[in-house]
């Protein structure tokens, strides 16, 4: 099972939360997982309803409690009723350069004087690879980190990534990297990450909607992840929404006699009068469009939904939550995961 | 609630899209918004509007969706604006549109302002094919450099931008002044010719931290990486004013009367929020705003209807059904008894989940019976109290938007059912740009 997950998908698409939810499914059964952010956006703050987070990993939630507690695959052993942990952290790249120089070269004050003079940000900023390197590193460094009985200290990592478009340039860091630094630490250090990157401890997860142009960003980053030799997990459908009606019931409703029949029903469901004109009558054409609307979107969801299954990874589905995601919302989208099977 | 809480209100000015194209002095209109907003869709609908009422148009797009890109005829990456097929001219306009590469646009500028050696010598750098390619903010300078090259060729009369999908919207503001600054900033001074920085006193001691310095990161670069750095730097050395006096001009040229900024929302929370951040800092720069354009915003033809009414008469409906369920054999006729709901076809309809129904009813295309009338009406009155509770939700959001700035005009376009590809579908968007809400599918009780 991967240690890793790599939660990308299409701005938009609600990433975030789909990390989230995930990283609170695993935590389940004294489990522990780290979420982790990388573009410094304060997601995950906003949706733990806590304050901004430092760049430093801090518990932010409990997992939900285990549903008929059947799993005994508990790493932590004990009785498996323990609650697992969220554990949080947002990455900054200057951060994570300056605790890597100061952990390999002891540079301390001289580490405050490139900063002062621009250097840090410089490298930083000089090339994507080497802010890459710095986020994919930490993450990595967490999913090896062991306690000292040899135990992992994190059951799982789960990273919000950057969006489709441009995840496997910021994932394949190796590539990006060796064209500018061909030895030195900075090398090895992007060697180390590729390792754990294209191993099977990682997979890659894209978020999606059913709409045309994630669906098409997913095909093609799956496509690019694949080409670049990175592990895809899962696909996520997020935010679905159940058909209410479909294409059968609109050609009822174009039948002869339909329109006063629903017009009547209506009527009985006291909704104004049935007769031309009436206040149920009214109701007809507009509900009647929406209909319309509604299966035209439905078909198109259809379709999406196969462009997705053909391109042969599992799917998993998460139902849009019509009030937005609060943290009870949260949990419900990470129960809907974990009854999902493993992902 | 009532009715009245689904219907627009004219809190916040409205936004005249048609004035803003159709006015002369208009020469630059910059879509910007988060990502998955329909910014890429929204510049295209205005180019297409602007041509067709008589501009001469280019639209400047990041990275389109491909059907949307191959509808324009421009899905090859040259970097060059090209005719756009099957706009109507009649009026005089023309639509152009190109897609930025922005290598391409780099390399363009260290051609132009190198001799062919130096030039040579800068392409081939490992480090400038890094920096051209993935500098965290290449592609905003790229773009606004694009921008500033197109209104410098005075070849059109309107320039649509499509700002790049940033992390964050602002990206696009900040990347040229960083991108500026990196190039010219005092570290790759520094790199260079250390000792010219520093008073003479100071010399020493930042000569020693200097060595110390480029020690420490030719450790961690590598020293085959530190030197190509410095040969690039000397290299673009006579470019790096450039760059500042570059991105000084693309700055005031947003700031001109003759650029107009629409910040592009979805009635979403996140979006908004965004917007109204984006909103405060257009206007921290000094930035012209011309508005909010509120994307894929719902309405419903029956919004005096409820969702709570809906839902009680749908349940209503069920009631009906749910008592009849277990009848058996009753003739149907294909029209509706008078005395209500007894028909039903073996009570299968009624057992059926709500709207969906069951086979044997949708494979008969004749009148439905009273009872699977009942089943279609309860149907439609589920869809709609949802689509009920979608408007409410949105107009909650953006009512947010709009107390946190009244003073900003607002247009709602309406939600499409499908996604948008080809030409009458941006005229469709661009019709309802400029409708501004007002469609007859909306609000007719007011």
């Amino acid at each position: 099972m991967s240690r890793l997950h790599v939660v990308s998908g299409k701005g938009g698409t609600g990433k975030t939360t789909v990390a989230a939810a995930l990283a609170l499914a695993l935590a389940t059964e004294g489990r522990r997982t780290l979420l982790v952010e990388v573009e410094g956006r304060q997601g995950i703050a906003q949706l733990f309803e806590t304050e901004a987070l430092p760049y430093e990993e801090r518990k932010i939630a409990v997992g939900p409690a285990s549903e008929g507690a059947s799993r005994s695959d508990s790493v932590r052993g004990g009785g498996g009723r323990r609650a697992g942990e969220v554990h949080a952290l947002a990455i900054d790249a200057e951060r994570a350069l300056l605790d890597y120089l100061q952990m390999f070269y002891k540079l301390g004050s001289a580490g405050r004087a490139l900063k002062k003079l621009g250097a840090i940000d410089f490298a930083t900023t000089i090339a994507p690879g080497l802010r890459d390197v710095l986020l994919t590193g930490k993450a990595c460094e967490a999913v090896r980190r062991k306690d000292k009985q040899g135990r992992f200290v994190y059951d799982a990592v789960v990273m919000d990534a950057p969006p489709t478009g441009r995840i496997t340039r910021f994932l394949n860091v190796n590539d990006e990297v060796a064209g500018l630094a061909k030895i030195g630490p900075i090398h090895n250090q992007a060697q180390a990450v590729m390792r754990v990157l294209k191993s099977p401890e990682t997979a890659v997860h894209l978020v999606t909607l059913l709409e045309e142009m994630p669906v098409q960003e997913t095909a093609d980053g799956v496509a690019e992840l694949r080409a670049a030799g990175l592990p895809v997990g899962g696909i996520v459908i997020n935010m679905t929404r159940p058909a209410l009606l479909d294409n059968g019931d609109l050609d009822l409703l174009a039948a002869r006699g339909a329109r006063a029949g629903v017009a009547k029903a209506l009527s009985q469901a006291g909704l104004g009068g049935a007769r031309r004109g009436g206040l149920a009558d009214r109701l007809i054409d507009p509900l009647l469009e929406q209909a319309r609307e509604h299966a035209e979107r439905v078909e198109l969801e259809r379709a999406e939904h196969g462009e997705l299954t053909a391109i042969g990874l599992p799917t998993y589905e998460l139902e849009l939550l019509p009030e937005g995601v609060d943290l009870a919302g949260l949990y419900q989208l990470a129960r809907d995961l974990r009854k999902q099977g493993p992902i | 609630m009532t009715s009245d809480d689904t219907t627009l209100d004219d809190s916040a000015p409205r936004l005249e899209v048609d004035a803003l194209l159709d006015d002369p002095r208009t020469r630059i209109v910059v879509c910007c918004g988060s990502g998955g907003v329909g910014k890429t869709t929204t510049a295209a609908a205005l180019g297409v509007r602007a041509a067709e009422r008589g501009r001469k148009v280019v639209v400047l797009t990041i990275d389109p969706a491909r059907r949307l890109a191959q509808s324009m005829g421009i899905s090859e990456l040259d970097n060059v604006p090209r005719r756009v097929k099957g706009v109507d001219e009649a009026a005089g306009g023309e639509l152009h549109a190109m897609m930025l590469d922005m290598k391409r646009t780099f390399d363009e500028i260290v051609e132009g302002h190198a001799d062919a050696d130096r030039a040579r010598a800068i392409l081939e750098n490992p480090f400038y094919q890094s920096l051209s390619a993935g500098f965290a903010g290449t592609q905003e300078y790229m773009a606004m450099e694009k921008l500033g090259q197109l209104r410098a060729s005075n070849e059109w009369d309107l320039i649509v931008v499509d700002t790049p999908p940033s992390r964050s919207a602002l990206d696009f503001l900040d990347a040229p002044k960083r991108l500026g600054s990196f190039l010219d900033g005092k570290f790759i001074r520094v790199l260079m010719a250390p000792a010219k920085v520093g008073g003479r006193a100071g010399m020493k001691f930042l000569n020693v931290g200097m060595s110390m310095m480029t020690g420490t990161l030719s450790k961690l670069m590598g020293g085959q990486l530190l030197r190509d750095v410095q040969t690039f730097v000397a290299a673009m050395d006579t470019m790096f004013g450039g760059f500042r006096t570059r991105a000084d001009a693309t700055y005031r040229l947003l700031q001109a009367p003759g650029t107009a900024f629409l910040v592009v929302a979805a009635p979403e929370r996140d979006a908004l929020r965004e917007a109204a951040y984006f909103v405060e800092r257009l206007a921290a720069e000094q930035m012209p705003l011309a508005g909010l354009v509120l994307n894929r915003v719902h309405g419903s033809g029956a919004a005096q209807l409820s969702a709570e009414r809906a839902l009680a008469a749908a349940e209503t409906l069920g009631e009906g059904l749910a008592e009849d369920d277990g009848a058996e054999g009753v003739h149907t006729e294909n029209n509706l008894e008078p005395t209500g709901i007894v028909d039903l076809d073996g009570g299968k309809d009624a057992s059926g989940t709500a709207g969906g129904l069951s086979p044997a009813a949708a494979a008969d295309p004749a009148a439905p019976t009273s009872a699977s009338a009942a089943q279609l009406a309860a149907g439609l009155l589920r869809l709609h109290a949802e689509r009920m509770q979608v408007l409410a939700r949105e107009r909650r959001t953006r009512d947010r938007f709009t107390a946190l700035h009244p003073e900003v005009p607002v247009t709602e376009v309406a939600a499409l059912p499908g996604d948008v590809h080809d030409l009458a579908g941006l005229r469709a968007i661009g019709d309802r740009l400029a409708l501004n809400g007002a469609t007859t599918d909306r609000d007719t009780d007011d």
